[in-house]
């Protein structure tokens, strides 16, 4: 509903105040990376340096928790591509019974708390007796991450049409081959952006991981630990930035994949 | 049956999607190198027949036969059958010509004959040089043609076209009527049409079906069906139907039985005006006009009840002159013969 | 099967029926069989791990924790729900419901202004942007973002520097020493606390609150100036009330988030516990899974209420 009028100038201000508290703490902690001080936050920060890049480099912690990152978020990605392409395919395809209960069931573990879905895997677990491993940790995090697929991928082929697939086989191509040339193809990019979305949600994860990991230590949670029992802050700082890297560079791509289409990625994570 | 003269045959097809009937015990002849028409409005089961044929759908009951192969059961990849789809279906990650060379890649035809050959098409749609070009880059009536060519390429036995120009204007409309009648002829394929536009039945068709609820009213040639509809349906939805029955087809013909007049056969002449013997006549009272540039067309309302709609040309008569019909008593005449005859709906 | 034209096409020979084919065909004629492929594996998948889960919670809140043992007592009893509903715990409750109001409170009020001129008066080109602008934050990592915020309020930090700098020192002090929510520092209090989670959810309250602006349609505001009201009127009785809905939505994150969260509570406050800090310790160290579980149940609880009250508000149409 744009106004003709010019907006008042209080207005203007408050969405700049409140666009520029949002942005800032980034840059706060990129110029964090660089002091030279190792338990405070003294700011302005005393001294300016980059020995603490070798530092972190050197720190076998940050490289476990950086590998076992990067592992659970690669495996949670492939079985929420697998499993978010058979549901969306399911339910495009089919009229069945309870069809709208598919959608709400896999988008449960996003909308409630993490917290819930934390302690729910736990009391499983507990209940089986299984413990703590790398798989109770991609169960959790393929959770929520399935439903980031999903949607990809079901709007996409909504946006498609059935017609073409119908073109497809009366001009001779089986199921198979229309699968090959012409399905794969379409929802190429809608797997490509939701996949890069549930990697960034899998990689920045902390709340469900920190009750199925153990002692196991993923980037975030090891920067949780950090956060209340914290060693040598520059470090923690490059890591956080590290972190925001790897998450956000994911989702931008998702964002450019998809940008001219009603199902944006990242909206409404 | 293996008469190599019948290209499709229903035998008992029946369709239905929950409680509706989509197609009723259907039974159907189209031959060889015929363009038939599936004429009806919407829901009427004509474009479920063409699915039918197609194979998108398979029969509850009754069988399907393509030159005499039962095919009911076949999927459509394995049907000698292209079909036209109403939106192109066009694949938009192609280029036109990997999206009609689509069929011969998946036959395996070699590169080399599979380009000459979608060359070959296109020059015959007037696509020569849009070879290259994305459907996203094409207009309307482009995309239609790719995909005719995309259908024509494979030389299947049938053509299916469902409602393919129903996106175009009219004057494009009119041109691709010709057109494809055009390429029927020349390339001599059996071509099933689907449109629920009776005067495109009429212009393009050899044939065709007019529709009711599931169920085939009418089959026949375009002149058959407009002069000789067989039930009141066919004679309102193809035409004009002024249909007359009860005390006022009494009055006029002497007989209370059903008939129905079209519009053009009707003249109208002065109340005083002598009637022929071979004629019959209505008296009435002009209560409406539309001029249509070409012809007039005039709602008389009959002094014995109901209405009548007749279409005169404008021979040398003005708009000015035809609009100050209003209102005027007038006496419809029309030969006898033109009265067509209806059996009762059942 | 020839054609009935002369031509000297050459009729395609037919591919033989490959295995690949045949298992099309087989799929084909029959789609349940092949639904049931497609819908099988996710949603078994789901219903063992999820739903079980979900439900393995109802049941560990009914077992209880022998505390001579440490282990997990695997009978039916009320005994731990009991032990929540004590004081203490219930403090904890309250506590966390007034935080969760409070921020979803702030984060209503903040985000309306930017929300209305990105929607009214911002120029077309610029749009994008801002809604790119506050859509960034919530794509990068949100621990990371409170831990900036550690940063920023520590003693030592730029908000101190800041406000010595302002001569704004004695309002700080008087902040923190405020009961309750002062503190120590801004680190190790409530305030603290309170500033990160409005920080943290408030691009959640913008996004539903901005569609739901967008939705109101220009010629209602006008038909209201047309009918004589001044735009103050036209804000309270035409945008308000289409836009609420929006902001019940946005209060369904905000709220339900800072009901379960952990994080900002271990970050920035002292040592009295928020509901998901009790239920972290709970099934940590302590191994009482149990208790840990009946806490779970009250967001549970709390949301299914908001939620039910949210629809009849429209909160599900504008989200």
């Amino acid at each position: 509903m744009p106004s003709k009028s010019p907006a008042p100038f209080s207005l203007k201000l408050t969405t700049l105040a409140v666009i520029l508290f949002l942005h800032c703490p980034f840059l706060i902690i990129v110029l964090y990376m660089f002091t030279s001080e190792e338990r405070a936050f003294t700011f302005p920060p005393p001294g300016l340096t980059v020995e603490w890049f070798a530092v972190t480099w050197a720190r076998s912690d940050v490289w476990r928790a950086l590998g076992l990152s990067l592992r659970v978020a690669s495996l949670a990605t492939l079985v929420a591509l697998l499993l978010g392409t058979l549901a969306a395919a399911a339910v495009y395809r089919a009229k069945f019974f309870g069809r709208d209960a598919v959608s709400l069931l896999l988008v449960l573990p996003i909308a409630l708390p993490g917290i819930v879905t934390g302690i729910a895997l736990r009391s499983a677990m507990g209940l089986l007796e299984i413990p703590f491993s790398f798989w109770t940790i991609i169960i959790g995090h393929a959770t929520f991450c399935v439903v980031v697929v999903y949607n990809n991928v079901l709007a996409r082929f909504r946006r498609s049409g059935r017609s073409q697939i119908e073109a497809s086989m009366d001009l001779g191509a089986n199921g198979f081959q229309t699968l090959r040339h012409i399905i794969l193809p379409e929802i190429a990019t809608a797997l490509l952006a939701g996949g890069m979305l549930a990697f960034a949600l899998s990689f920045d994860e902390v709340i469900v991981t920190t009750f199925t990991a153990g002692q196991q230590q993923t980037l975030p949670i090891w920067i949780f630990s950090e956060l209340t029992r914290p060693r040598q802050r520059p470090v923690t700082n490059i890591v956080a930035v590290l972190v925001i890297a790897i998450t956000t560079v994911p989702i931008l791509l998702a964002y450019y994949f998809t940008k001219d289409t009603s199902e944006t990625a990242g909206m409404g994570k | 049956m293996t008469d190599n003269n019948i290209a499709v045959q229903f035998s008992n097809v029946n369709r239905h999607f929950g409680e509706v009937k989509a197609v009723d015990q259907l039974n159907l002849d189209i031959h060889d190198g015929e363009f038939f028409t599936l004429l009806g409005p919407s829901g009427s089961g004509k474009t479920t027949c063409l699915r039918l044929i197609a194979g998108f759908e398979r029969p509850d009951s009754g069988q399907i036969y393509l030159y005499g192969h039962n095919v009911s059961a076949l999927p459509p990849y394995e049907r000698d059958v292209n079909t036209v789809f109403q939106d192109y279906a066009l694949f938009p990650h192609m280029t036109v010509e990997k999206n009609v060379g689509y069929g011969l890649m998946i036959k395996k035809v070699p590169a080399a004959e599979r380009q000459r050959r979608v060359q070959d098409i296109l020059e015959l749609v007037q696509l020569g040089g849009l070879a290259g070009r994305k459907p996203g880059q094409l207009s309307g009536g482009q995309r239609q043609r790719v995909a005719l060519a995309r259908a024509l390429v494979n030389h299947p036995r049938v053509l299916l076209l469902d409602e393919p120009l129903g996106a175009l204007d009219l004057k494009l409309r009119q041109q691709m009527q010709l057109e494809l009648k055009t390429i029927q002829q020349q390339v001599g394929i059996t071509f099933v049409y689907v449109t629920h536009d009776q005067e495109e039945a009429l212009t393009m068709s050899d044939r065709l079906a007019v529709f009711n609820q599931g169920r085939i009213e009418q089959v026949g040639t375009p002149s058959e069906i407009y002069e000789h509809p067989a039930t009141p349906f066919v004679a309102g939805f193809v035409g004009v139907s002024n249909l007359v029955s009860g005390k006022t087809a009494q009055a006029i013909t002497g007989s209370p039985q059903m008939f129905s007049v079209r519009p053009e056969k009707i003249h109208l002449a002065d109340p005083a005006a002598p009637v022929p013997d071979d004629m019959v006549a209505a008296d009435g009272r002009v209560r409406d006009v539309v001029y249509l540039g070409i012809m007039t067309r005039y709602l008389v309302e009959l002094n014995v009840g109901g209405d009548l709609t007749v279409v005169e040309q404008n021979l040398d008569t003005s708009s000015k002159e035809a609009l100050t019909a209003r209102g005027r008593a007038v006496r419809l005449l029309w030969y006898r013969r033109h009265c067509r005859h209806i059996p009762a709906a059942n | 099967m020839q054609t009935t034209k002369p031509s000297s096409v050459p009729t395609e020979s037919k591919p033989a029926n490959s295995l690949w084919q045949r298992l099309s065909t087989y799929l084909y004629l029959r789609p349940r069989l092949l639904l049931a492929l497609l819908l099988g594996p996710p949603l078994v998948a789901f219903v063992l791990f999820y739903i079980g889960s979900l439900a393995a919670l109802l049941v560990q809140s009914f077992f209880s924790l022998d505390s001579f043992t440490g282990l997990v007592v695997k009978e039916f009893t009320l005994d731990t729900y009991r032990q929540l509903f004590t004081p203490a715990n219930m403090d904890i409750v309250v506590r966390t419901v007034t935080m969760a109001a409070v921020v979803t409170l702030t984060t209503a009020i903040l985000a309306f202004p930017v929300a209305y001129y990105s929607v009214r008066f911002a120029p077309p080109r610029l749009r994008p942007w801002l809604y790119l602008a506050v859509l960034l934050p919530l794509w990068s990592s949100y621990l990371v973002r409170v831990y900036a915020w550690r940063l920023i309020l520590a003693k030592e930090g730029i908000i101190s520097w800041v406000s010595n700098l302002a001569g704004l020192n004695w309002l700080l002090d008087g902040l923190l020493s405020l009961p309750v929510i002062g503190g120590p520092s801004l680190t190790v209090s409530w305030l603290g606390m309170y500033v990160v989670f409005v920080y943290v959810w408030l691009p959640y309250m913008v996004l539903p609150v901005y569609a739901a602006l967008e939705r109101v349609p220009t010629s209602l505001l006008e038909a209201s100036s047309d009918l004589g009201g001044r735009p103050g009127h036209t804000f309270r009785w035409v945008t308000l009330p289409l836009a609420f809905p929006g902001v019940v939505a946005g209060s369904i994150f905000t709220f339900s988030l800072t009901l379960g969260d952990f994080i900002v509570p271990s970050a920035l406050g002292n040592s009295s516990f928020f509901i998901g800090q009790a239920v972290l310790s709970h099934q940590g160290t302590s191994g009482n899974v149990p208790l840990a579980a009946a806490f779970t149940m009250i967001p549970i609880v709390i949301m299914a209420l908001y939620l039910t009250v949210a629809r009849k508000l429209g909160a599900f149409d504008a989200l």
